[in-house]
């Protein structure tokens, strides 16, 4: 909730408070005489039950939960930016929130990816006893440095920065000889990739099963959404009045939406056999407009970075700025299309006649498609380059040489053009806008108003940026620190942008199921990272693998240096067999898996009829029919009812739902031992 | 029996005793009105303020006044250690606008009339309302009886994952006033 997070209580022994086991129900007004002496009666019985040994355990019990929940506070208290997020989520809603709490992670993987990468790969570099640093293919020497080259090497990542530890082509492929052990560079370099791929898919399920299974909670009650809107859809801790107007607005849209999207899909049921096929129709026109500009926007990738490898092998400096401009050139026509192709889609998606929700779904495909396939044309432009350098006399010569080094430059310059286009539209292009609708008295300016943060492409934004570090990493080891700066600075800057500039989002936008498709897509990036490492052929000149074939090599080799037994175990663990035992066992895992989802969700089923029928059987019973007691003849032994003379229920038994009565004041909450049990947990105990 | 701690009774009996006038502090139970309760920040922007304090209220003409141990059972219902059973019970019967035992056609139109605003242009067509309540009522009235009781109600809460997070309320500390050892201990 949002204003219970800006106050919260100083008593923080709130959540200390154990189960509410032996808790009696508030306001004895609403008991009964009859439940008065009920109560003592238990009262004296838990008294006498209470031995000694279940008081330790049941104070046990409370003493480690309330540690937990000490530790739990303290953890998130410890968190980056908490306050900042709270305030933003005070004032903008839970939409914005997933944004930057997204941002959050990706810095906190990023600057765990780089602490691995140095551990593993930099550290044992730097603290080798016996460096030989030999001088590399590129020859800067003896070549006045002056301060246009010391700028254009930084921001192109050639020159000087090819002998720092940034790039691929200064790691060595021999093994470092300390005192105690000898390291194999080649084959930590090689592992820790490994290492950090796998951390990052580890980290990014982790954080989706939490969002999946929610999202498949909601999913199974698709059906009940709108109850949750109406009855569960007021948040109680509201207390300012901007905040009470804010969410009535936001329930009133999203009401608006869904009862929209049904009667849309009324109309869609409705259509006709003509319009379908017009529709239809037209569809595929589209479709087929939208993969000619694609095709037309990789081309051009394809040419600029062709252009720009041959003009960087001319090595001829014209001028400055337009060296730059050569250097920067695929960037920039990354940059372009990117911008101009969600534009493009958000026009033709109109056309196409969608559901409100799908067309939002669909457009943000597109857009990630776009992103994503853009950065593998570049690979592809400049693995197309590669393949000619056997046979190509007139072939890019620094390319041929170190091509590790070549790619690791393009993926910074990718991230750094990527860090200043965000920097300079906020600077030049909101601000100015900003400007101008508070001061421009023209009505143009009022009606195109302020800017929206528009979650989606901004997601997209650090997803793209996400992707570049994956991939270069591999081949500049030093990308995940530079990508942490630069989240870090994107969230100050988006923050203030979104204060001062942006006004809320008139669409609301839903959180919780974009959440999960947000990660889906980093997933997709993670993917995309990992095949250029799987498909590489280690240049010759440079490098830790300049020794091997390929990169994997380096693995065999470990493998053979190590003694008899661990070489035959290892040796196991990749025959067939094992391999197929294991596949064996997974399947197994996932069949029972599977059967227990499926066992669960008959029980539900038949606990919902059950209830009907106790229902009915119920207003039967108060229409003055005969029925005898509907609760206990449907749950039989489960039900807890208050009439007179029935024993009371055993401790340790399962309570059943709470018998539904039609009359509101016998309904009140009835004191029991057991708290009564949610359907969920019932089906705990059956199973 | 309630599920607040100590130092939160000790703190609804401060807030309680500021809305009481100079000469009813001295009154055994004192009881608030109506209108008075309502001025509290923590219930100003919420929408169900009155039904709140009609469901909580004791007295015999159901005019909304809160005794202090009323005003305690709301907080107790309200906080965070009360059961989920508890409030869903207090939730229906905050929802049940005409006191019936059931939420029908009409409870559910003022719900949710309540929870878009009340002004004209925020509420929904007749048409949408209509629609609306079709939707709610084939999602949580199981019997099919064209009303919601309390156990459908409790249903379809349980199922629900942002009931008891939303269905909370919390009293502030007053911020200027500081208790006066507190100040004693600063300049010690």
């Amino acid at each position: 909730s949002y204003q219970s997070l800006l106050y919260r209580r100083k008593s923080s022994s709130i959540k200390s408070r154990g189960s509410s086991k032996g808790r009696l129900s508030i306001s004895g007004r609403l008991n009964t005489e009859r439940r008065k002496s009920q109560m003592e009666q238990r009262r004296m019985e838990e008294r006498k039950n209470l031995i000694s040994c279940r008081q330790w355990k049941a104070g046990a019990r409370r003493y480690m939960k309330r540690l937990t929940d000490d530790a739990h506070t303290f953890l998130s208290s410890m968190k980056l930016w908490r306050s900042d997020i709270h305030q933003i989520e005070g004032m903008f809603g839970t939409g914005i929130l997933s944004y930057f709490s997204f941002l959050r992670f990706l810095v906190a993987l990023n600057l765990i990816i780089f602490l691995v990468m140095f551990c593993f790969v930099m550290l044992p570099m730097i603290i080798d006893p016996h460096p030989i640093r030999n001088v590399t293919y590129n020859e800067h020497q003896g070549i006045l440095i002056n301060y246009h080259e010391h700028i254009l090497d930084l921001l192109s990542g050639e020159g000087i920065l090819e002998r720092t530890y940034l790039l691929y082509g200064f790691y060595k492929s021999d093994e470092i000889r300390f005192p105690m052990f000898t390291y194999k560079l080649p084959l930590a370099y090689l592992l820790t990739t490994l290492g950090y791929l796998l951390l990052s898919l580890l980290w990014i399920v982790k954080r989706s099963a939490e969002g999946f299974k929610r999202h498949l909670i909601k999913d199974e009650d698709r059906f009940q959404s709108f109850c949750n809107k109406i009855f569960a859809g007021w948040d109680f801790c509201i207390t300012s009045e901007s905040a009470a107007k804010q969410k009535r607005n936001s329930l009133l849209y999203e009401l608006k939406t869904d009862l929209e999207d049904e009667r849309i899909k009324q109309k869609m049921a409705d259509r006709t056999r003509k319009d379908k096929c017009r529709i239809y129709f037209l569809r595929v026109i589209l479709n087929m407009f939208v993969i000619g500009v694609l095709a037309v926007c990789f081309f051009c990738i394809y040419a600029a970075t062709t252009f720009s490898q041959k003009a960087e092998n001319r090595n001829k400096k014209v001028n400055f700025i337009v060296d730059l401009i050569h250097e920067y050139l695929p960037s920039i026509v990354i940059t372009l299309a990117n911008f101009i192709t969600p534009l493009l889609f958000s026009v033709i998606i109109n056309f196409e006649d969608y559901s409100p929700a799908f067309e939002i779904r669909f457009t943000l495909m597109r857009c990630v498609f776009m992103r994503l396939t853009s950065i593998a044309v570049l690979l592809f432009s400049l693995w197309s380059q590669l393949k000619q350098c056997g046979t190509d006399p007139c072939s890019n010569q620094k390319l041929c040489n170190c091509w590790e080094t070549r790619v690791g430059q393009e993926m910074y310059k990718l991230t750094i053009f990527d860090f200043i286009i965000i920097l300079s539209v906020t600077l030049f292009v909101e601000f100015p806008r900003k400007m101008l609708v508070h001061f421009c008295k023209c009505p143009l300016a009022k009606m195109w108003g302020l800017q929206e943060f528009s979650i989606p492409q901004n997601v997209l934004e650090i997803v793209y940026g996400q992707t570049i570090c994956w991939i270069g990493t591999f081949y500049c080891p030093m990308l995940p620190a530079i990508c942490t700066i630069k989240y870090f600075c994107i969230f100050y800057i988006k923050k203030l942008s979104l204060i001062k500039n942006c006004r809320p989002a008139t669409r609301p936008f839903r959180a919780s199921s974009s959440h999960f498709f947000f990660l889906g897509v980093l997933l997709i990036g993670l993917i995309l990272a990992c095949l250029p490492i799987s498909i590489s052929l280690p240049s010759q000149a440079c490098g830790p693998f300049s020794n091997y074939n390929t990169s994997w090599e380096a693995l065999p080799a470990a493998v053979e240096a190590l003694p008899q037994n661990a070489k035959n175990f290892i040796n196991l663990l990749g025959s067939e067999t094992f391999a197929v035992s294991f596949f064996v066992v997974t399947c197994l895992a996932m069949f029972y898996v599977i059967a227990l989802a499926g066992a669960h969700k008959k029980v539900i089923n038949q606990l919902r009829e059950k209830l009907v029928m106790v229902c009915r059987l119920d207003s039967l019973q108060s229409e003055g029919w005969p029925v005898k007691n509907p609760c206990t003849e449907i749950f039989p032994g489960f039900c807890v009812t208050g009439g007179p003379g029935q024993t009371l229920p055993d401790p340790e038994a399962v309570s059943g739902p709470e018998c539904p009565s039609g009359q509101i004041h016998t309904a009140a909450p009835q004191s029991q031992q057991a708290e009564p049990q949610l359907p969920h947990q019932l089906l705990q105990q059956l199973q | 029996m309630t599920f607040l701690t100590k130092q939160e009774i000790l703190l609804a009996h401060r807030r309680f005793t500021e809305l009481l006038e100079g000469d009813e502090r001295n009154h055994p139970n004192p009881r608030v009105p109506m209108d008075v309760i309502l001025t509290l920040t923590e219930l100003k922007s919420n929408p169900f303020k009155k039904r709140i304090c009609q469901v909580f209220s004791t007295s015999e003409n159901r005019d909304g006044s809160l005794t202090f141990e009323d005003f305690l059972d709301l907080l107790s219902a309200f906080s965070d250690s009360a059961t989920l059973e508890i409030k869903s019970h207090y939730a229906f019967r905050i929802f049940d606008f005409d006191d019936d035992g059931t939420l029908d056609y009409g409870d559910l139109e003022k719900l949710v009339n309540c929870l878009t605003g009340e002004t004209a242009d925020t509420r929904l067509s007749s048409e949408e309302m209509r629609q609306l309540i079709s939707n709610i009522l084939d999602e949580s009235d199981i019997d099919k009886d064209g009303t919601v009781n309390l156990s459908e109600f409790q249903h379809v809460i349980s199922r629900s994952p942002d009931f008891v997070s939303s269905f909370a309320l919390f009293l502030f500390y007053p911020v200027f006033s500081v208790p006066n050892d507190a100040i004693l201990h600063c300049f010690i």
